[in-house]
Parts: structure tokens; sequence; C-alpha cells
């Protein structure tokens, strides 16, 4: 056994793709192209997914990587689980890589639970003796021991979902990397998996664990990494990391704070926008805001309110003009906005404020962020592909 | 968990070098993946079909009695001294190993690609698994064989002793086209339009169906010159009790499968650790 879990040394990651443009749709077009020139070769593009990242992890570490959409942690657990390969540098492994990217893969749906559960132990890794060891373990913690002679098409999302996260979970690898699966599963599921993957790290082993909810990250890991662009900005303790983390939007924040540096003509501004920093997905979302006084304009001017996911895909525009809210410029004044019966999947939100008439008078991006906690609001369990809408709601169905 | 400081990591990930060759410790460690895999494939193929593992024994049986009539009856040509259907029959069983797997290892990657793209394990195993469920069908298929030997009073004598090298090297060529084949597939799907054609081709320019002596002579050096016709002999010598083939044959068809096993590995390999960008 080596001293570290893990060491990374300049590891880098590209993917080359076709560049776009001259794409020819038809197979005739394509010949005809061809035809006329015939030596030419397609053009490439690299895309650096990860540049250069070092870093070191000992044993007994529960490690969350941290990063926006699109900033290589993906890429990253994918070259250490070793699913795809590195395009430069070293890593050195000290161990098997156990990988728990998406609870399910593997599962066939004709086959039984007990069946799925030895062809997926053994896809993870595991030799039929560890999976025979642990057959009574993975069943009792999955609850669906009733239906292990039944085909899993058969099967509720939820019983299908803990049955193969119960698998996952029961991997003896010296080294787990997790991608974000945590999010599936009622409150109580959830919370069981979270011990569960404390107990890994005690044992002494190695946890890596992807996620977009600090939350998550805060509650299981002992250090973390944060990623951006590819590059490793800051790695080390978890309060430490979620500060660089945080800082990452909040410098982008602190900057719009300064009223002049924010778009907008600047007659009149906001003085202040706040929002509670975190809330449960069916929480109303519910912004406070002061703005300034302008006697010199004339006729009152309107506010909106954006609301964007970590995205920036507007989740919502709340437009006071729409409730006949307009504001009288000559005195100060505060308000708040109520959005209610907007249920916001889990993750990072930003609000934007607007305060307009004919044209724009402050442009206040970020003004105020929050997170919605992972916790999904319905009954039962399902796997993520039952979840793909921008927006959760209050919904239910009635047959007949 | 006791760990002693300063030992060798388990695994150094580096980029893909030229030559890539699987690690032997890896795939011997996948081998449950592999006896899973082919296990989920024979389920998967008799769960839910009415006659189950009557498919097995009626696919041959039809195949080799219309052969039978085609070449024996319609064109009259000779089986020497067993029965034509017999004949074509061990023909049959002998083609159905080799194209059996070749063709359900082809598409295996691509089938399995959710796999490919979201776990580890040596890749190798998806192509190789389709040998189990040949295997178990050539079994079966072996069976009534005897059956029907026994019936038509045809003894072929010592020589069925050889009948597992010659299993083997079907096995051995099947899956060496069939990686390949699957690796190729994962970049170009021309391959899943190509292959089923280009399978019936070579079975018509193979002695399946009908003896070597009923070759033109204008033609007998493609004979002479594919593998796939040593097999058919081997297989007939050994099923059928017919002549045996000449020696060289018998040294070409074991150097051709080695051959066609590492060949096929090292296509399989040089693009192995780019399946998951590409799949």
């Amino acid at each position: 056994m080596t001293d570290s879990a893990i060491t990374a040394r300049d590891l880098s990651k590209s993917y080359r793709i076709a560049r776009s443009g001259r794409s020819h749709d038809r197979l005739t077009e394509a010949l005809v192209a061809r035809a006329r020139h015939p030596f030419h070769r397609r053009e490439y593009e690299t895309l650096a997914a990860l540049t250069d990242v070092t870093f070191e992890i000992p044993w007994g570490e529960a490690v969350g990587i941290v990063g926006r959409n699109g900033a290589g942690k993906s890429t990253l657990l994918k070259i250490l689980t070793r699913i795809t390969a590195p395009s430069g540098g070293r890593v050195e492994l000290g161990g098997r890589v156990g990988s728990l990217l998406e609870v399910g893969t593997g599962f066939h749906p004709e086959l039984t639970g007990r069946e799925n559960v030895y062809l997926n132990g053994s896809l993870l890794g595991m030799s039929r003796r560890e999976i025979r060891r642990r057959f009574d373990d993975i069943v009792d913690f999955s609850g669906v021991a009733r239906f292990l002679e039944t085909p899993v098409k058969r099967f509720s999302s939820g019983m299908y979902v803990r049955l193969a996260f119960s698998v996952a979970a029961h991997l003896e690898t010296e080294i787990l990397a997790i991608d974000e699966v945590l999010a599936v599963g009622d409150a109580e599921f959830q919370r069981r998996s979270l011990d569960k993957m404390r107990d890994v790290a005690k044992d002494g082993r190695t946890v890596l664990y992807v996620s977009h909810q600090l939350q998550t990250v805060t509650a299981l890991c002992t250090s973390a990494m944060f990623l951006d662009e590819g590059r490793l900005v800051v790695s080390g303790s978890v309060e430490s990391v979620m500060g660089a983390y945080r800082d990452s939007f909040q410098t982008f924040r602190a900057r719009q704070l300064d009223p002049d540096r924010r778009p907008g003509s600047g007659k009149i501004r906001f003085e202040e926008v706040t929002t509670a920093e975190i809330r449960e997905p069916t929480d109303d979302t519910v912004v406070a805001f002061k703005v300034g006084v302008n006697p010199e304009i004339v006729g009152k001017y309107f506010v909106s309110c954006h609301v964007r996911d970590d995205k920036g895909l507007l989740v919502a525009q709340c437009d006071s003009r729409l409730v006949g809210l307009w504001l009288d410029p000559s005195e100060p004044r505060q308000g708040v906005l109520r959005i209610k019966d907007l249920w916001l999947r889990p993750g990072q939100y930003t609000v934007d404020m607007y305060l307009c008439q004919a044209g724009v008078f402050d442009e206040w991006r970020a003004a105020a962020a929050f997170e919605v906690l992972p916790h999904i609001p319905y009954p039962e369990l399902v796997t993520d592909e039952g979840l793909f809408g921008a927006v959760l709601c209050d919904f239910d169905y009635e047959a007949w | 968990m006791r760990r002693e400081p300063g030992g060798q990591p388990y695994v150094v990930l580096l980029p893909p070098g030229r030559l890539n060759l699987p690690r032997g410790r890896e795939i011997w460690e996948a081998r449950e993946i592999l006896y899973r895999f082919g296990v989920r494939d024979v389920v998967l193929r008799y769960r839910q079909t009415a006659v189950g593992i009557a498919w097995v024994v009626l696919q041959p049986l039809v195949t080799a009695a219309i052969f039978a009539i085609v070449f024996g009856r319609v064109a009259g040509l000779s089986s020497g001294d067993v029965p034509y259907f017999l004949f074509a029959f061990a023909g049959t069983i002998a083609w159905t190993v080799f194209s059996g797997v070749l063709t359900r290892a082809a598409p295996s990657l691509v089938a399995n690609q959710a796999l490919v793209s979201k776990v580890f394990f040596p890749r190798v195993v998806v192509p190789l698994s389709a040998n189990l469920s040949v295997l178990i069908d050539f079994a079966v298929s072996l069976a009534l064989f005897a059956v029907l030997l026994a019936v038509n009073d045809v003894n072929p004598g010592w020589a069925v002793l050889t009948l597992p090298l010659w299993t083997l090297c079907a096995l051995a060529l099947g899956s060496g086209a069939g990686l390949a084949a699957s690796a190729v597939m994962v970049k170009y799907r021309d391959v899943s339009y190509a292959l089923p054609w280009l399978v019936q081709v070579l079975m018509y320019a193979t002695p399946v169906a009908y003896a070597l002596d009923a070759v033109p002579p204008g033609l007998t050096w493609w004979f002479d010159a594919n593998p796939l016709t040593w097999l058919m002999e081997c297989f007939r010598w050994a099923l059928l009790g017919s002549a045996p083939p000449p020696a060289w044959q018998v040294v070409g068809l074991v150097v051709a499968s080695v051959v066609a096993v590492l060949a096929g590995l090292l296509v399989f390999q040089r693009r192995e650790r780019e399946f998951a960008d590409v799949i």
C-alpha cells in the first residue's frame, strides 16, 4: 500500500471535437464534398476539460469535489475511475476504485433482484465470494427482501433505486467515487446513505464525492477540492474550499454590490436585496428589497425579479407590472416579493433584480443567492429520469 | 485495514501508449463479470419465450434440413457415405459456433454502452462473454447430433476425441473477428450493416452445406486458403469420421486461431481507452 490513496500530477484531459460549420447532413453531399477535396482532412478543435491538475489524497479522507457545471468535476472522476484515459500527466492509485456513478447502471430489467445484485456487484468489482458474503447486508439495507426473485422491471422505481444503491454502498474497494447519486431517494434513505458513506471513510478507505449540493459536501466530507474551468483552484479543508467556491460566486456578487459598477442609468438604485440563503424545495421564495430616492424622476417605476438556476436558466420572472405595483421615486421604498407555489429543484439559485420605467434604472445581477436543499418533496422515490423538469411542482393524478 | 507505508501503487494511469496490452491480473479479476454477462445473455434469451430452449434445437435442424434438400436433392451433390442431412448438420454446428460468437460479440459493446461509459472493467470481457451462450447452444446441438448419429448408425470413431480442440479453434476464430468488429463498431456503426451480410457471404464461400469435393477445380485455391474450410474439414472428421484433413490444414487451423485472437485483441486494445469518449 502506498502512503496516499491518490496522487495526481499534471493531469490533463482534452477532447477532440470536429469543427462545426461545414457539416454534411446527407450522404450524397458528403460524397460530393469528398470527391471535390479528396485529401481534405477534417479540422478538429481541442477542448481542454482538465488542465494540469495536481493533488494528493491521503487514506481515510472523504473528499468533496465542487465546481460549477463544466468545471471538469465529472471528467476528473471518470479518469480516476478509469472509465476514460488521461491525455497527459500521471495518476497513482493506491487501491481498487469502485464507482457509484449512476445508480442502477448495469441493472437489467428482465433479471431478478438477486441476479441483478450479482451482475451489478461483479461489474462494480466485487468477487463472487465478496457478494455472497455481503448479500444479506445488501438486501437488508435495501429493504426489498420479499421481491428478490421478481424481475426488477416489476419493481417500483423506489425499490429499484434502493436496491441499486445498496449494492454500490456495500462495495469494499479501497477508494470509492460517487457522483451526485445521493440526490435520489427520500429523506430517510438519504440519511442512511450518508451514514453509510461516512462509515466508509471511517474504515480508512477514501471517498471521492462530486456534487453541486454544498450541503451534502459539508455533511459528508473531511476535505474538498474546487475546480474551475478545468483547473484546480484550491484544495484543503471543507470550510476553506467551500469559502473559495462561494467566493467565486461572491466575487461577482461583491462587485455588483457597488452601484456604480452595475449597468442601468443609475437614476435610482436598489440599496439592499435579501433572501433566505437556504430553503426547502416547497418553501416560498421571499425576496426583500430597499430602493433609494430620486425626486427628479417623473412618474412611477416598477420592479422585476429574475430567478436563475446554476446553469443560468431563467426559472421565473416576476414583474411588478403584472400585479399592478408601481412605486413612487420621490420617497425611499422597501418591499417584499413572495413567490408562492414555485417548487424549485435542489441546487444553487441567484436572483437578479431590475428597476425600470421606460429604460432600465438599475440592473443588479446576482443581487441575492440561495440554495435549495437536496430533498425531493414527493412521497415516492424515482431515478433522476423522473425529475427532468426545470422546476418541480405540486401535482396529483386521478384516474378512472 | 492494515497498510504498510511506501508500497507500490496498485495502478498507475498514464495517457494511452501505442501498444496497450490488457493486464492479465485485471482480466482474471474480471472473470466474474464474464460469467455474469454470459449468464445474463443466456437467461435473457429464453425468459419470456414460449418454447424456450427448443429454439436452440430448431434452428440448426431446419437449417440442415434446408441444406440437405437444396444441395443434396435439388443440386444432387454427394455427401460421401453419410446421409446428406447429417453431413449438413455437422457443418451447420461448426459454422454456428464461429458465426455465433462473431455476430454476438460484434454489437456487444454498443449494446452495453451505458456500462462502457459509466463503469470501469476490462472491456474485453464484453465481446468475450458471447462465447458462453454460444457454447451452451453448441452443447444442445451436439446432444441432438449424437442422437441422430445413433439413429443413423454412423460412428465417428476415435476422431471424436479431437472435437474439443476444433471447438476451441472455432471459438478463437469467432472471438478474434468479433473483438475487432466490436471495437470498430464503437466508432463506425457501418459494421452492424456490413457484418451480417459478410457472414452470409462467407458461409457460402465455405464448404458448410456442401463437400469440398463438389468445388469446381478452378476455385480450389480459395477453399484451400480459407481457414474456415480447414475448420469444416476438422469438424467433419471429428463428428462424422470422414477422411482426416491433411496435416498442414490442422496445423494451419491452430496457427490461424491463435493469430486471430491476438490480432483481434490488438485491434481491440488499441481503441479500448477511447471507447468511453467515442461511444
